[in-house]
C-alpha cells in the first residue's frame, strides 16, 4: 500500500513538470498553430541559466529561487524576440514553414548551450530549504518533490484566472477556437501572438528552471522533453490547458506505475497511451474538433501543372548517368545517399504536399523497408536483389496497418499518431534482440558482388530511386492525385462529389509507405548495416525538413530539398564542430529568403 | 533581389565544398589518420576530453619527429551518435582524405557499423572506447582492434570482488541497451559461479536518456535487495543518484557500479556522490607511477583541466596507432593488420598488448570503493586495485569459438 502511495506521489511530481512545459506548448499551438520544436530549447536554456545565475546571484539561500524566476523571465523575453524577429516574417508562408524555422532554432540553441556551458553533464545545487526528505508511509520522499506537487496546481489556477478573469485571457481563448473571427472583430493578432509566445516560453522556462535541483543538465535535454510535451499536449487536446493538466497527470502516474508492472514497456508506454487515446478520441481528451480554417495562410500555388521542358529533363538524366565518371568516389556514395533521401522526401511529399497530411512518423516505413531487406538477406538468406525488392513490401504492410488508423485523424493529431506508430516500430526493433539484434543492429548488409563497386550501386540506386520519383509524379498527375488535392483543399466538398476520403487517404498512405520503404532499402545497402535509429523520430524529421526546405508546393521541392540539405550538412560538419549553428543559420536564411521553399521561389520567378 | 543574394551565398557554400574536397595530394606529406567519434549529442561529455588526449599524443609524437620520418595529422569527424553518419565519414576519410586508418568510436553501434564497413573495405579500424564484446568477439575480424576493457572484462572484475561479499539478493538497473544487458549478464553469470546461492530479485531497464528516477528508486527499494548492480551512465546516472540519495537507497543496500568511478561520471555529482560503492574507474589523482604522474602533469599543463578516463584513452589510442605504423614500417593496410597482432605499447600506465587472437588490448581497469574527498569536493576511489586485462580475458581457445570463422 505504502509503495503505491509513494509511486503515486512520484508520478504526480513528474506530472507537474510535464504540465508546465506542455501547457506552454499547447497555448502556443492553440493560438498561433505553430508546431514549436524550439519549446524544448527554451526549457533547456532556462535550466542552464538557472544553474549559472544560482552561482552568480549574491542572495545566499534565496539565490536558487530568484535565479529560477529570472531565468524563466529571460527565456520568456527570448521567446518574444523570436516571435517578433523571425516567426512573424513567415506567417504568410504555407502552414508548417514556421515548424522548419523552429527546427533551425533547436539546432542553434543546442550549439549555443554547448559553446557557453560546455558539453559535460552538470548538476545544480539542491534547493535550499527543500534539500531533504520527509517520511511518508514508512518511506523517504523528497521534500522538493512535495513542493512541486503543491506548486503545479497553483500555476494551473493562475492560468485559469488569467483566461477567465482578464480580457487578454478571454481573447486567447477566443483565438484558440477561431482566430479569424477574432481578427475580424478588430483584435490585433500580432500582439496576441507575441503575448502567447512570451507566456508559453515562460512556462517552458519555469519547467526547466525547476528541474535544476532534481535532474542533471545535459545538452540533449531539449529533445528529450519536447517529444514528451507534444505527446501530453495531443493526449490532452491541442490548445486546452486543462487537457494538458489531465494528460500530464495521466502520463506521469502511468509511468510511475508502469515501472512496477511493465518495466520493459517504459520505452513506448506513453506512445501506446497516445495511440489509444487518439483512436478513441481523435481530438484528444479535452480538445475540440477543428474548424476548417478559411483559406489558412492563402492557397498553396500549384506548380504541378507546369512540368519542366523535355530538354531540361534529358540534360538532367544525361548528367546523372555521367556523374560516377566525373565525381570522386566519396561523392558517388554521397549521391546515392541523396537519391535515397530524395525518394524518402518525395514519398512524404505525396502525403504532405498533395494530401495535406503531415506525418511525423514517416521513418517507420523507411526503417521497416531497411529492416525488411536486411532480415530477408541475413536471416532468411535470400539473394540480395530479392531482399532489396521485398523490403519495401514489409514497409507497405506496416503502412497498411498504421495508415488505417492514422487517416481517421486530421492535422496535428494525424501527425502525432503517425509519430506514435513510428515509436512503436522503433521500440520493437530496439527491444526484440533475438530477431533484430537490438541496438547493435544487423551488420554486413552489403549489395551482391556484382553491385559492390560504387558506380554499379550508384546506377542501381539511381534506377530505383528514379523510377520511384517518376512513379510518384505519375500518381500526382493522375485522377487519384487530383482527388487527393481536392480532399486537401476542401474535404467536405470533395466528399460531396463522391470521393471516399478515408479510402483515398489510406491508399496514399500505403503508396507513400512503399516508396519510403524502397528508400530505406537503398540506404541499408549503401551503409551495410541497419539500426533502430532508422525508425526513430530524428529520421522522421529529416524528410520533413527536406520537403519544407525544397518547397511543399512544388513537385521538385523534395528532390531539391534533399540535395541541398544533405550537401550542406556534409560540408558544414566537415569544417566545424559547431555544425548545428551553421546548418541552423543557413536554414533560417533560406527560409527568410524563400518562404515557399527553394523550388517554390524558382517557380515564382518563372511565372 | 534578396533571394538572389541568398542563392549566391548558397552556391558559393556548395562551391567551397566542391573546391576543398579535392584536398592536397599527399606524396610525402604527413601521415593522415581519421578519427570518428560522437563529438555532439549524448557522447559529447566524454569525447571532448578524448580529443584533448588525442591532440596531446599527436603533438608529442610530432615533436619527436613523427613516425617513419613523417608527421602525423588527425582528421576529426563527428558521427552525431548515428551509425549511418559514421559510415559516411569512413567513406569520406578513406576515399577523399586518404587516411591510413580510422580510429575512435564511443557508442557500441557506431563502433560495429564502422567495423563492418572497415572489414568490407579493407581498412584498419582502431576502436578506442566502444565497449560491446561483439566488436572483438562475435563480430570480430582481422581489421579491427579495441583498446578499452570490454563489458565482459569489467563485469568480471567487479564480480570477482563482489562474489567474496555476503550479499545474496541482487537487483540491477541499467539502460535498455545491449551495453546495460551484457554488463549485467556477465556480472551475474560470474557471481553464480563464485556464489551459487545468489538470487536476482529485480531487473530494471529504463530508456537511455529518459529515466524516471523517482519511481525506479522506490520500485527497487520495494524489492528489498541486499545489493544493486548499476550500469546507468551519463545524465541517467546523475538523476538516479540524486533521487536515490533523497530516498535513502544507499543506506538500504550495497551498490556496485560499472564505470561509475570514472571522473566523467563521478565528478559532476560533486558532494552528492555516493560513498562506499564498488566501482570500476580511473583514480588519476592517486596512481603513483612516475610515468603516469608525469603524464597527468603534462595534460594539466596543456589544457588547464584535470584528466578523465577519456583523456587517457585518446592518448593511448594514438600511441598505439603510432607504434603500429612504426612496426609495420608503412601505412599499408595489410601490414598494419599484421602489426597490430601482438602489438606492444608502452603507455603512461605501463605496457599493454593487443592480443593476436582477437585484437583486444590488455589494458585493464581500476576496481575500488568510492569516498568523498572534501578537499576537492568530489567523489574519489580508495582501496583500489588495478586489474590488468590478462586476468579476466578468456583464453585463446574460448575466444576462437566465439569469433566467426574466416
Amino acid at each position: 500500500m505504502s509503495l503505491l502511495l509513494v509511486q503515486l506521489l512520484s508520478g504526480l511530481a513528474n506530472a507537474m513538470f510535464l504540465f508546465l512545459v506542455a501547457s506552454g506548448l499547447s497555448l502556443i499551438f492553440g493560438v498561433t498553430r505553430i508546431v514549436n520544436f524550439a519549446h524544448g530549447s527554451f526549457y533547456m536554456l532556462a535550466a542552464y541559466l538557472t544553474y549559472s545565475l544560482t552561482a552568480a546571484l549574491p542572495l545566499g539561500s534565496l539565490a536558487f529561487y530568484a535565479a529560477a524566476v529570472v531565468a524563466a523571465l529571460l527565456v520568456a523575453g527570448l521567446g518574444g524576440l523570436v516571435e517578433v524577429l523571425l516567426l512573424r516574417r513567415v506567417y504568410r508562408a504555407p502552414e508548417l514553414y514556421q515548424l522548419l524555422l523552429t527546427f533551425a532554432l533547436v539546432l542553434i540553441a543546442a550549439d549555443a548551450v554547448r559553446y557557453i556551458w560546455g558539453a559535460d553533464n552538470k548538476t545544480g545545487p539542491p534547493a535550499p530549504g527543500l534539500a531533504g526528505s520527509v517520511p511518508i508511509a514508512g518511506q523517504l520522499f523528497p521534500s522538493y518533490d512535495l513542493a512541486v506537487i503543491a506548486f503545479g496546481p497553483l500555476v494551473a489556477l493562475a492560468l485559469w484566472l488569467l483566461f477567465h478573469r482578464t480580457r487578454w485571457g478571454v481573447l486567447i481563448r477566443a483565438a484558440t477556437q477561431d482566430r479569424e473571427m477574432v481578427a475580424a472583430l478588430g483584435v490585433d493578432q500580432r500582439r496576441l501572438f507575441t503575448g502567447v509566445f512570451v507566456l508559453g516560453s515562460f512556462l517552458a522556462g519555469l519547467g526547466g528552471a525547476l528541474q535544476v535541483p532534481r535532474l542533471a543538465l545535459t545538452t540533449v535535454m531539449d529533445t528529450t522533453v519536447i517529444v514528451e510535451a507534444f505527446v501530453v499536449v495531443v493526449i490532452g487536446g491541442m490548445g486546452s490547458v486543462w487537457g494538458a493538466l489531465l494528460a500530464s497527470l495521466l502520463i506521469g502516474v502511468l509511468n510511475a506505475y508502469g515501472v512496477l508492472v511493465l518495466p520493459k514497456a517504459s520505452i513506448v508506454l506513453m506512445f501506446v497511451v497516445m495511440a489509444v487515446v487518439l483512436v478513441v478520441r481523435p481530438w484528444g481528451l479535452l480538445g475540440r474538433p477543428e474548424i476548417q480554417l478559411r483559406a489558412a495562410g492563402g492557397a498553396v500555388p500549384e506548380a504541378a501543372a507546369a512540368s519542366p521542358r523535355p530538354a531540361w529533363l534529358g540534360a538532367l538524366a544525361m548528367g546523372l548517368l555521367a556523374l560516377p565518371l566525373l565525381l570522386p568516389t566519396f561523392w558517388v556514395w554521397m549521391a546515392v545517399e541523396i537519391f535515397a533521401f530524395a525518394l524518402f522526401a518525395a514519398s512524404l511529399h505525396l502525403l504532405m504536399g498533395l494530401g495535406g497530411m503531415v506525418s511525423f512518423g514517416h521513418a517507420a516505413y523507411f526503417g521497416l523497408g531497411a529492416y525488411g531487406a536486411a532480415l530477408l538477406l541475413k536471416t532468411a538468406g535470400w539473394p540480395m536483389p530479392l531482399a532489396f525488392l521485398a523490403g519495401p513490401l514489409v514497409a507497405t504492410l506496416g503502412a497498411t496497418l498504421f495508415g488505417y488508423f492514422s487517416v481517421r485523424l486530421t492535422s496535428i493529431y494525424f501527425a502525432m499518431l503517425t509519430l506514435a506508430f513510428a515509436q512503436i516500430v522503433f521500440a520493437i526493433v530496439h527491444q526484440w534482440d533475438e530477431v533484430t539484434g537490438g541496438d547493435n543492429g544487423i551488420l554486413s548488409v552489403w549489395p551482391a558482388a556484382w553491385l559492390k563497386s560504387p558506380a554499379h550501386y550508384y546506377y542501381w540506386a539511381l534506377a530505383f530511386a528514379g523510377a520511384g520519383v517518376i512513379l510518384l509524379r505519375v500518381v500526382a498527375a493522375s485522377p487519384f492525385g487530383l482527388a487527393l488535392r481536392a480532399v486537401r483543399d476542401h474535404a467536405r466538398r470533395a466528399e460531396a462529389v463522391g470521393i471516399s476520403i478515408r479510402t483515398l487517404q489510406w491508399t496514399a498512405f500505403v503508396v507513400a509507405g512503399f516508396f519510403a520503404g524502397l528508400a530505406g532499402a537503398i540506404f541499408a545497402f549503401l551503409k551495410g548495416s541497419v539500426f533502430p535509429v532508422y525508425a526513430e523520430s530524428p529520421m522522421s524529421v529529416q524528410p520533413l525538413v527536406m520537403v519544407l526546405l525544397g518547397g511543399v508546393g512544388a513537385p521538385s521541392g523534395p528532390l531539391i530539398g534533399a540535395a541541398v540539405y544533405k550537401v550542406l550538412d556534409t560540408v558544414i560538419t566537415r569544417y566545424t564542430e559547431y555544425w548545428q549553428v551553421g546548418l541552423g543559420g543557413i536554414l533560417i536564411a533560406l527560409i527568410l529568403a524563400f518562404p515557399r521553399g527553394i523550388a517554390g521561389a524558382l517557380d515564382w520567378r518563372r511565372s | 533581389m534578396r533571394s538572389r543574394r541568398f542563392a549566391a551565398l548558397l552556391l558559393s557554400a556548395l562551391g567551397l565544398g566542391l573546391a576543398l574536397w579535392a584536398g592536397p595530394a599527399a606524396a610525402q606529406g604527413p601521415i593522415k589518420l581519421g578519427d570518428i567519434n560522437s563529438y555532439s549529442g549524448i557522447g559529447a561529455p566524454f569525447t571532448g576530453p578524448y580529443r584533448a588526449g588525442v591532440e596531446m599524443a599527436v603533438d608529442e609524437i610530432n615533436a619527436k619527429g613523427g613516425v617513419l620520418g613523417r608527421k602525423i595529422e588527425v582528421v576529426f569527424r563527428d558521427d552525431k551518435g548515428q551509425p549511418a553518419e559514421a559510415v559516411k565519414h569512413a567513406q569520406e576519410l578513406v576515399e577523399s582524405e586518404k587516411v591510413a586508418l580510422i580510429a575512435g568510436g564511443f557508442l557500441s553501434n557506431v563502433g560495429l557499423a564502422v567495423s563492418d564497413w572497415a572489414k568490407q573495405n579493407n581498412t584498419m579500424f582502431v576502436v578506442a572506447e566502444a565497449l560491446t564484446e561483439a566488436i572483438t568477439w562475435s563480430k570480430g575480424h582481422d581489421h579491427v582492434v579495441r583498446l578499452r576493457p570490454n563489458t565482459y572484462e569489467q563485469g568480471r572484475m567487479l564480480a570477482d570482488k563482489a562474489g567474496k561479499m555476503k550479499y545474496v539478493k541482487w537487483a540491477t538497473i541499467g539502460p535498455n541497451y545491449e551495453y546495460g544487458k551484457r554488463a549485467w549478464e556477465t556480472f551475474r553469470d560470474r557471481m553464480k559461479e563464485l556464489k551459487p546461492e545468489i538470487q536476482v530479485v529485480g531487473e530494471h531497464w529504463p530508456t537511455l536518456g529518459k529515466i524516471e528516477p523517482g519511481p525506479l528508486v522506490t520500485a527497487i527499494m520495494a524489492q528489498n535487495p541486499d545489493a544493486l548492480y548499476v550500469s546507468l551512465f551519463g545524465s541517467d546516472w546523475l538523476a538516479f543518484v540524486r533521487e536515490a540519495q533523497k530516498r535513502g537507497l544507499f543506506q538500504k543496500m550495497f551498490v556496485v557500479g560499472i564505470l561509475l568511478g570514472e571522473p566523467e561520471y563521478i565528478d559532476p555529482l560533486k558532494l552528492e556522490a555516493p560513498e562506499g560503492m564498488l566501482v570500476t574507474g580511473y583514480p588519476w589523482y592517486d596512481i603513483k607511477s612516475p610515468a603516469h604522474q608525469d603524464w597527468v602533469a603534462r595534460y594539466i599543463k596543456r589544457g588547464d583541466k584535470t584528466p578523465v578516463l577519456g583523456s587517457l584513452i585518446g592518448y593511448i589510442t594514438y600511441q598505439a596507432v603510432a607504434e603500429a605504423i612504426r612496426k609495420a614500417g608503412s601505412t599499408d593496410t595489410a601490414k598494419l593488420v599484421a602489426a597490430f597482432k601482438g602489438l606492444k605499447v608502452e603507455t603512461p600506465i605501463g605496457p599493454i598488448t593487443f592480443r593476436a587472437v582477437d585484437g583486444q588490448s590488455t589494458m585493464g581497469a581500476w576496481v575500488g570503493t568510492t569516498k568523498i574527498d572534501p578537499q576537492r569536493g568530489v567523489g574519489i576511489m580508495v582501496n583500489y586495485d588495478y586489474v590488468p586485462g590478462e586476468k579476466v580475458l578468456p583464453s585463446d581457445d574460448e575466444v576462437k569459438k566465439m569469433r566467426p570463422a574466416s
